[in-house]
């Protein structure tokens, strides 16, 4: 079935729109395959809205007039025309918009199309696919980082470790990408075992190699030990082969003890001191799936109302328990960064599945550790290779966003987690990172909804199947351009080879109130003070420059006087 | 001096409020005026508590290593001692008890205190703020106000400034006979006049009503306020009791106007409740203190008043019971919001020297100078100045100083540093020479205002012209962090936008007097081409911006701390060893956890997950970290 054939009407006149920051504007709503349009058909086509019909979570319909009160309607005319309704979209980007259709029959035409066409599963009909700008062609580069960059990058890690193409057609772990780093002395058939030994075939593999001490961050999913304590040769000497030598290593459990005991019930379980004995195993519980997303729903609803008293406010936003995940992952991964840069030890960091905790931890104690993380190039990397190719299922996880009222099936904001923390970290260093809080709120939109291929589909698998590469176009390499890059920059950065420990009291963790709060009345102030000290910095480049300008003009000079000087005395013999 | 049993202590331990198993070792000495405690480190580091400040002194059961003592500082500092002789801790104890609680004024610091300022040079700082001016500078039409030298003397009110601006239409006897009838013969007088729609703020004490007095000497004053703004009808008198306060008022003869005999009013209650003394209560948790439920109602109250000044140009009168504390919030933060020039460095002092100041703001017994009845105490000015710190937040370029400015201001008005806010009206100050023996704060900061300068601020920024309209939605407040949970300078790692920015700017202006004596040069050398070639003098210093030393970035320890024990340095000693449950968090975060900034209390990780990390699933594996 075509898309088109989704939509009953395509176009309303005389519809009202209402939205954050701006008066009610009277104008044409347009429904097309993958765009809501609203333009109220002036020339200078500035009031116009587009919103992405991804973009959109719940929409919801009040219809007066429905039935009933006949004497109205016979007095309106036979078409009802004193009937309206109101619709009510909300985002995933967290923006409520109110559509007064006139019209009752348009109205819920509308709202249906609106809702049918905005839950599209299927990935290739979704506007990634069809997005073409005129300037620019699929034929550029995809992506912008590999596993197979980062180990030619990385000197330090030619020695001790190697590139394994041992899951090239996918068969071994269908999350993973082709290409992985593993200890140089495991071979492919140990590789082989290990991963059927892990769930979902995730074996450990390298993701993060600490330029001070060579000490690495592993990842994986947890062993599938089951009840009766089965063990896995392969996957003991592989973790054997990467601490090589060194007495101790760190496995880092993102369940707490009893779940991970609970686990060997079902299947999975965890590694024992007996088999794994030069590794010291903790455990640190991080909430997953649903837990999240519930937390995340709750924290959105206490943000929408703005009549709360205080108490109220304090009560909900604690509730919510969305700052306490925060937390917890701001405090495994500096616990991660400090096993590696404090004690020296490598780190495997692992929960059930490895796929979202997992990532959010490992991504954020490089973050910590790794100068060249904090910067733009550094931080799309870092995501590229620590959630896309590493098969965080973005598919599932950013089906629905907090407003939606689908039931929740894999849903869960792992990865706007990831951006809260690291809008906590810049916040708490607000020199040390290339990037602003401008890039990661556009990451937060795009993850929902974008025009760009990027994070369609759950894995590197799924994606060579859809052709994402060869039909999309890339966020990362379209955000790197230098005329966008200039967007996001920090104005105050400061490169640091430091790590930077953020602090996890209660007192320095914050709502994130750019995301949170974008669509309430005080972002504008803040707008302003943000452009204030782009100012400042700006004209001190500028005079920076100049000094340097006038610099080279005068030294100009001075190496012209001599000659004049010279011309002088000749004329005055 | 005579409370002093032990001048010096030897091998004191300052413990780390961070982690409480890093210290620092040193010497501590008692002055008469100071608690100075000196590290044996090489830098000597000294750390200088003033009495006045130390809010209260307590001692913890003696343990091995000696009898730990905790100093709480009204400024929020605290700093925790471990003194290796019980006697020492119980005399120390026993002094600091006695010389933070003076009974006289003379004991102050204040009276102490010599900068070495010559005579002439006291006189002129303490007229750096001279409120003549300020009322001028409001441009008050001469017409309609005008100063009135009834309260010479204090004949009328002894607790207002001898110097009162009333209307000129209101007769000698009306303001006898209104003061008569204001409690504490606090009668309305200006606070603000508002040029643009020549509405004014007026202030008062509640009137002596009880249930049916009057007195028609009162009722002309108030229709002399309203006709003062000759554009409106009516005013407003804004109470700023709960309207159940007022009511009981009356049964003691007090209360407030009747609208029946006050013609053209309009009675408005707005509630800004003033707070129980005890202020350590909100580190319990945001919520159960109520504070931002406070600092919001005097918000709002003056965002009401605010508003019917500038937009319906409505004169106001202010008043709760006395007129001393909740008028004075609702006075300055309307001021704020109106005027411009009160979020300028030297503005924010005239308000405070007039709103508070002047009109008797009881400073002595609210901030506990002298030990008194713990009842009077509260933290009404702390509301204010958080009021405009909330309103800093909203706009960020709006002020011209920062928070280190509103910080500073608060340390002093507890610290009896300088005379400014000592004793409970102006009466009283005078009485005590205060202007003779103490000096005055306001040309300190003033001296030192490039540290109070928001980098931010223009005074042609759009945020900064005209009156500004905050939001009161419940999530616009926010912890000030940077006031109660105050970290020491070990701690402070964190990097400051505006510090780095204040850098930037300075950097930029010697770069553009260096652009400037360059292309001097430059035309000098066209000019002059036989000219002698001089060397390049370029070399004027750059400004370095604050890059954080090494190490700086903040520590790690707060990650682990707890799995670790001091006799096990690098390994994490499994938890199994501890009874307690451990946390993720320092052990010290139990004490001050809550967090407020962004309000939510107490979100440490102690929460059903932390129980769990004390089991170990194998057992296997337990009896290994036994060992």
């Amino acid at each position: 079935m075509e898309l088109s054939e989704h939509i009953k009407t395509a176009n309303v006149e005389n519809v009202t729109l209402m939205r954050p920051f701006h008066p009610p504007l009277k104008g044409t709503l347009c429904v097309t395959s993958h765009h809501l349009l609203f333009s109220d058909r002036k020339e200078d086509g500035s009031r116009q809205l587009l919103v992405l019909l991804r973009n959109i979570d719940a929409i919801e319909k009040s219809v007066e007039n429905l039935f009933g009160y006949p004497s109205y309607t016979s007095k309106a005319g036979p078409r009802a025309l004193g009937s309206s309704g109101t619709v009510t979209i909300k985002c995933k980007d967290l923006l409520v918009l109110q559509l007064e259709i006139p019209g009752m029959e348009e109205c819920l035409n509308i709202a249906g199309s609106i809702e049918t066409l905005s839950s599209l599963e299927s990935v290739t009909e979704m506007y990634p696919f069809f997005y073409r700008p005129s300037h620019r062609s699929l034929q550029g580069p995809w992506g912008l980082s590999s596993a197979e960059q980062y180990y030619k990058q990385r000197e330090r890690l030619w020695d001790r470790w190697r590139i394994s193409n041992v899951n090239s057609d996918y068969s071994e772990c269908p999350s993973y990408p082709r290409a992985v780093i593993v200890p140089r002395e495991v071979d492919d058939e140990m590789l082989f075992r290990s991963a059927r030994f892990r769930h979902g075939g995730r074996f450990p593999v390298l993701s993060y190699c600490h330029h001070r001490n060579q000490m690495v961050i592993m990842r994986s999913s947890q062993p599938l030990t089951g009840a009766n304590r089965k063990r896995c040769k392969e996957d003991e000497l592989l973790l054997q082969a990467v601490i090589d030598g060194s007495e101790l290593g760190y496995i880092i459990d993102l369940r707490s003890a009893q779940q991970a005991q609970q686990a060997r019930m079902t299947g999975g379980g965890f590694e024992s001191k007996s088999c794994y004995n030069h590794w010291k195993r903790l455990h640190r519980h991080h909430e997953r799936g649903k837990v999240l997303q519930e937390s995340l729903i709750r924290l959105v609803e206490a943000c929408g109302d703005s009549l709360h008293s205080v108490d109220r406010w304090l009560s909900k936003l604690e509730n919510s328990k969305w700052l306490s995940h925060v937390h917890s992952a701001l405090s495994t991964a500096g616990l991660i960064a400090e096993c590696v840069e404090r004690d020296g030890h490598s780190v495997l960091v692992h929960g059930s599945e490895g796929t979202d905790s997992t990532l959010l931890v490992t991504s954020l104690a490089q973050l910590i550790l790794d100068p060249t993380s904090r910067t733009v190039y550094g931080f799309l990397c870092l995501l590229e290779r620590e959630w896309i190719q590493a098969g965080h299922p973005f598919q599932q996880r950013c089906a629905h966003s907090a407003h939606s009222h689908a039931r929740l099936k894999h849903e869960c904001p792992s990865f706007l987690l990831l951006l809260d923390c690291v809008w906590q970290i810049w916040r708490q260093f607000p020199l040390a990172l290339e990037f602003s809080e401008a890039l990661l709120l556009r990451l937060t939109r795009e993850v929902y909804a974008s025009d760009y291929g990027t994070f369609l589909s759950n894995s590197e698998q799924e994606r060579c199947a859809l052709g994402v590469k060869e039909n999309t176009h890339c966020l990362f390499q379209s955000l790197l351009k230098p005329e966008i890059e200039e967007q996001y920059l920090n104005p105050l950065y400061e490169c640091t080879d430091l790590a930077i420990w953020p602090s996890v009291h209660p007192q320095s963790l914050q709502l994130w109130t750019g995301l949170f709060l974008r669509w309430t009345d005080h972002t504008q102030n803040m707008e302003e003070a943000r452009d204030e000290i782009w100012n400042i910095m700006k004209e001190h480049r500028e005079r920076i420059g100049q000094d340097k300008n006038n610099h080279t003009s005068s030294i100009h000079c001075e190496t012209f006087t001599p000659f004049e000087n010279l011309m002088d005395e000749l004329t005055i013999l | 001096m005579e409370h002093i049993r032990t001048p010096k202590v030897e091998n004191v331990r300052m413990i780390d409020r961070l982690n409480p198993r890093r210290f620092t070792l040193g010497t501590l000495y008692l002055s008469s005026t100071h608690t100075i405690f000196v590290d044996n480190l090489e830098a000597r580091k000294e750390t200088w508590v003033l009495h006045s400040l130390v809010s209260n002194v307590e001692r913890l059961p003696t343990n091995p290593s000696g009898s730990p003592l905790i100093i709480r500082c009204k400024n929020f500092h605290v700093y925790r001692l471990l003194i290796p002789q019980e006697k020492d801790c119980l005399d120390v104890l026993a002094s600091l008890t006695r010389l933070s609680r003076p009974e006289r004024y003379g004991e102050l610091f204040c009276f102490s205190f010599n900068p070495n300022l010559d005579k002439e040079l006291r006189e002129k700082a303490w007229s750096f703020i001279d409120l003549k001016a300020e009322y001028s500078r409001m441009g008050i039409p001469r017409n309609l106000w005008h100063l009135t030298a009834a309260n010479h003397e204090y004949r009328l009110c002894d607790t207002y400034s001898s110097e009162l601006y009333v209307p000129k239409s209101a007769s000698p006897a009306v303001i006898v006979g209104s003061a008569k009838f204001r409690s504490r013969g606090r009668l309305p007088v200006l606070s603000y006049f508002h040029r643009d729609t020549s509405a004014s703020i007026c202030r008062s004490s509640q009137p002596l009503s009880g249930f049916s007095a009057r007195s028609s000497d009162d009722e002309q004053m108030l229709q002399a306020i309203m006709k003062s703004n000759p554009v409106s009808e009516f005013m407003y008198v804004v109470d700023t009791r709960p309207k159940l306060n007022a009511m009981a008022n009356r049964a003691a003869g007090k209360g407030y106007e009747n609208e029946d005999h006050y013609t053209n009013i309009k009675l408005q209650f707005i509630v800004a409740d003033l707070v129980s003394p005890s202020m350590s209560e909100f580190l319990w948790g945001l919520e159960n203190s109520g504070w931002l439920k406070h600092v919001k109602a005097v918000l709002e109250s003056g965002v009401f008043i605010a508003k019917a000044v500038a937009e319906d140009g409505v004169s106001v009168l202010v008043h709760c019971s006395d007129g001393w504390d909740r008028t004075a919030q609702a006075c300055s933060v309307a001021s704020v919001l109106l005027d411009p020039y009160y979020r300028t460095i030297k503005g924010l002092m005239v308000l405070i020297e007039k709103d508070w100041v002047s009109f008797g703001h009881k400073f002595s017994h609210r901030y506990a100078h002298l030990d008194g009845d713990p009842k009077e105490v509260s933290p009404v000015m702390d509301q204010f100045l958080e009021c405009v710190w909330q309103l800093r937040q909203q706009f960020p370029c709006a002020f011209e100083f920062n928070e280190r400015f509103l910080i500073q201001l608060h340390t002093h008005i507890y610290s009896c540093h300088y005379g400014n806010f000592i004793g409970n009206c102006q009466k009283e100050r005078k009485d005590l020479k205060i202007q003779d023996r103490t000096h005055s704060l306001w040309p300190h900061l003033w001296e030192n205002r490039a540290e109070y300068t928001n980098p931010l601020y223009r005074t042609d920024h759009s945020q900064t012209q005209g009156v500004l309209k905050p939001l009161t939605t419940a999530y616009c407040f926010k912890f000030w962090k940077g006031m109660y949970s105050r970290v020491e300078k070990s701690m402070a790692s964190h990097q400051s936008p505006a510090d780095c920015l204040n850098a930037v700017r300075e950097e930029s202006q010697q770069l553009e007097e260096e652009l400037s004596s360059h292309q001097e040069r430059l035309s000098q050398l066209k000019k002059k081409t036989l000219g002698e070639r001089k060397n390049t003098n370029r070399a004027s210093e750059q400004v370095c911006r604050p890059i954080p030393n090494k190490g700086e970035l903040g520590s790690p320890l707060d990650y682990f701390t707890d799995l670790r024990s001091e006799t096990h340095p690098p390994s994490f000693t499994l938890p199994l060893v501890r009874l307690a449950p451990p946390t993720c968090g320092d052990p010290d975060d139990l004490s001050t956890c809550s967090d407020f900034e962004s309000g939510v209390a107490d979100l440490s990780s102690h929460s059903s997950s932390a129980g769990d990390d004390a089991k170990e699933p194998d057992s296997d594996e337990g009896v290994n970290a036994n060992a």
